[in-house]
């Protein structure tokens, strides 16, 4: 627990705004120290001083990938929180080294698609100037971990769990025994009972929450993953106290690495060891661990856990008694505006604020992408209207999460001509889609531009805001980075030949629901998938119930009505 | 996922792509030896005579030029030479979608 006591805060006023993570001297001097690290390994590379084989761990530990067109570089959000200037920073980094844009991912991270070999130790090196790094990543560590982007926001939330991430960052970043583990790990999450984190779906889930007498800790769960074997992570500890938090994760950790497969990549995640000795016997195992484990080392003591709450403190909210009243008066006047309210915000805790949710799906648009131009503005509108405090979503969206309820029509008005304000969040057009075949070296298939076919087959949003929530997710290969498994559409991308395949599922939920989706049938071509979708959700709309879902309606009628529908259509 | 399919002894005539080291960027084997950024500069090869040009790729990733050369199939049309596969197309003509409002 050294990291975290090093890391404690001197004192609240030092913080520039709130509710985001404060870097120390420490810090910094330690990001100039790996930048100056990597500087010299990339050019040790470029002057055959190392072989790719060699420079190739190197450079994944920073983030670095090489893609279809060039190299891309993955930049840590963590828990994606970050400030108004650190979003400058990456609008900095996409006009000088990219392309002008970014790509937000479903790990809460962002992705820079053409960046140069030669330029990256000077990407690096702007983004430490910000606070901001590539490590975690990549490789098989502990990545980095994902929450709700609702956190310390929510009116639903009853413990706020960036608290939390930011402690497991602390603890796992550079983690020595946990640096080389079996496969990559992830880490999500949430404070709130509903689950916007997708906890089932990660290697270990966490639910903070409190006790009859208002004690904060947490329910684990274990041992979910998607990719080619999709497993839902299943309740290993109904409660696991606060001051256990840290010796609990390393005894699952410990666990893990001592037993987990090293021989096949694709059997080495942790869901394959609980599939195969079981759950019931993993958690004997961890629990064997956990009790060996030095309690008192490991124990995370309530000092550590106020002194990084003060990196946390509420904003200076302010008492706006006729705030509500004042949005009801603008979501009356105006219809537009009251479409975008009524899909693009949450309940905040605090009387007076909203939530904002800021789509980055325009119809036509590729889902997760921002211009610099927008990522600047949006860094203007975060400091103009939410203390300067942006989230990135794991549906690749971004929010803004302390706005003032009288204030979200103007922010609305100034959302619009940035193509930032389509009301669309959680509609058929929110659609989650990897990079895919456009730019990803592993894919098999197209993402993005399926989603902007079935975004723009639906265009009509009174047409998508009659069709309700559904979740489509669009992953380009079986690694499942669009998370196709819990969609209650998803699509999968495969390769028959050289050419692109589109397997449908159905019936998947990342949420408190979590569920796998049921294949239909027989995979679709490039150009018959859309159609195909378009049979589903008219399906959909002919069988439903009335106010049901499109999730409910097919718990209800399971996949019969479906599949007789595209069998016709074909 | 998909790998890179392996090419070698396919009846299809072949060409050798890789990526280049210092900015990642597609590149193709030209008959002179060199490395050229457009499919139409690449030299053909036809069933085992790609060995040289796999030869010649691999010592080119020894000189720190390039990185994972292998052969690519390709096809000719009446428009000019075009890979086989899905994946070497995008490779050839770019991202096929554009973000809206890219600066």
């Amino acid at each position: 627990m050294d990291t975290i006591e090093r890391h404690a805060p001197a004192s609240a006023s030092m913080y520039k705004g709130a509710g985001i993570y404060r870097y120390d001297d420490f810090d910094r001097e330690f990001l100039r120290e790996r930048v100056a690290e990597f500087r010299a390994q990339v050019a040790r590379r470029l002057a055959g001083e190392l072989t790719e084989d060699e420079f190739k761990p190197l450079r994944l530990m920073n983030g670095l990938y090489l893609q279809l067109h060039a190299y891309m570089l993955r930049c840590a959000i963590p828990y994606g929180v970050m400030s108004a200037d650190q979003l400058r920073q990456f609008a900095h980094v996409a006009r000088t080294f990219d392309r002008g844009y970014g790509h937000f991912t479903t790990r809460q991270n962002i992705q820079f698609n053409w960046i140069a070999l030669e330029d990256a130790p000077d990407a690096i090196a702007a983004l430490a100037e910000a606070d901001l790094h590539a490590i975690q990543t990549s490789g098989n560590c502990i990545r980095n971990v994902t929450t709700d982007e609702f956190a310390g926001a929510a009116a639903d939330e009853t413990v706020d769990p960036r608290v939390y991430a930011e402690i497991i960052r602390q603890w796992s970043t550079l983690h020595p025994e946990f640096s080389f583990l079996p496969r990559k790990f992830k880490i999500a999450i949430t404070g709130a009972p509903g689950d916007r984190a997708a906890l089932q779906i990660h290697d270990i889930g966490l639910t903070a929450k409190r006790d009859a007498q208002g004690r904060i800790g947490f329910e684990v769960w274990v041992g979910g993953g998607l990719g080619r074997t999709p497993i839902l992570g299943f309740r290993i500890r109904d409660w696991v106290p606060e001051d256990a938090l840290i010796a609990y994760l390393e005894a699952i950790l410990r666990t893990y690495n001592a037993l987990g497969g090293r021989e096949n990549i694709h059997k080495a995640r942790i869901k394959i060891l609980v599939r195969d000795v079981g759950q019931a016997r993993f958690a004997e195992l961890v629990e064997q661990e956990f009790a060996t484990l030095p309690r008192e080392k490991f124990r995370l003591d309530p000092a550590i856990v106020a002194a990084i709450e003060a990196h946390f403190t509420p904003p200076p909210f302010a008492a706006v008694p006729d705030a509500a009243a004042a949005l009801a008066g603008a979501v009356a006047a105006d219809a537009e505006f009251a479409a975008w309210v009524g899909r693009n915000t949450h309940a905040h805790r605090e009387p007076g604020y909203i939530c904002a949710v800021i789509s980055l799906k325009p119809i036509g648009g590729v889902p997760g992408d921002c211009t610099a131009a927008q990522m600047d503005a949006i860094a203007n509108l975060a400091e103009q209207f939410s203390f300067g405090e942006i989230r990135v979503s794991h549906v690749q969206n971004l929010v803004l999460p302390h706005v003032r309820q009288d204030r979200l029509h103007a922010l609305w008005q100034a959302l619009r001509p940035l193509g930032l304000a389509t009301a669309n969040v959680g509609l058929l057009s929110d659609i989650i889609a990897c990079p895919g075949l456009d730019y990803c070296s592993l894919a098999s298939a197209r993402a993005i531009p399926v989603a902007q076919r079935i975004a723009e087959r639906f265009a009509d949003l009174r047409t998508q805001h009659d069709i309700g929530t559904v979740f489509i997710n669009i992953s380009g290969c079986i690694n499942a980075c669009a998370h196709h498994h819990v969609g209650h559409i998803g699509i999968l991308g495969v390769d028959k030949k050289g050419e692109e395949f589109y397997q449908i599922t159905l019936g998947g939920s990342a949420s408190n629901d979590a569920a796998l989706g049921d294949i239909v049938g027989p995979a679709y071509a490039y150009d018959d998938v859309v159609d195909a979708v378009e049979t589903i959700l008219r399906t959909y709309l002919a069988v439903r119930s009335p106010g049901e879902a499109f999730i409910e309606t097919y718990r209800r009628t399971g996949l019969a009505p479906f599949r007789e529908a595209l069998h016709a259509a074909a | 996922m998909q790998a890179k399919v392996k090419a070698k002894g396919s009846a299809q005539p072949l060409v050798v792509s890789a990526n280049r080291l210092r900015d990642g960027r597609v590149v193709w084997l030209a008959a002179d030896g060199g490395w050229v950024e457009h499919l139409h500069g690449a030299v053909v090869y036809l069933g085992e005579e790609v060995d040289a040009g796999l030869a010649a790729g691999e010592a080119d990733e020894q000189r720190q030029l390039v990185v994972g050369a292998y052969a690519v199939e390709v096809v000719e049309t009446p428009g000019g030479m075009v890979p086989l596969r899905m994946r070497e197309r995008v490779r050839v003509d770019g991202p096929s979608v554009l973000p809206v409002a890219a600066e």
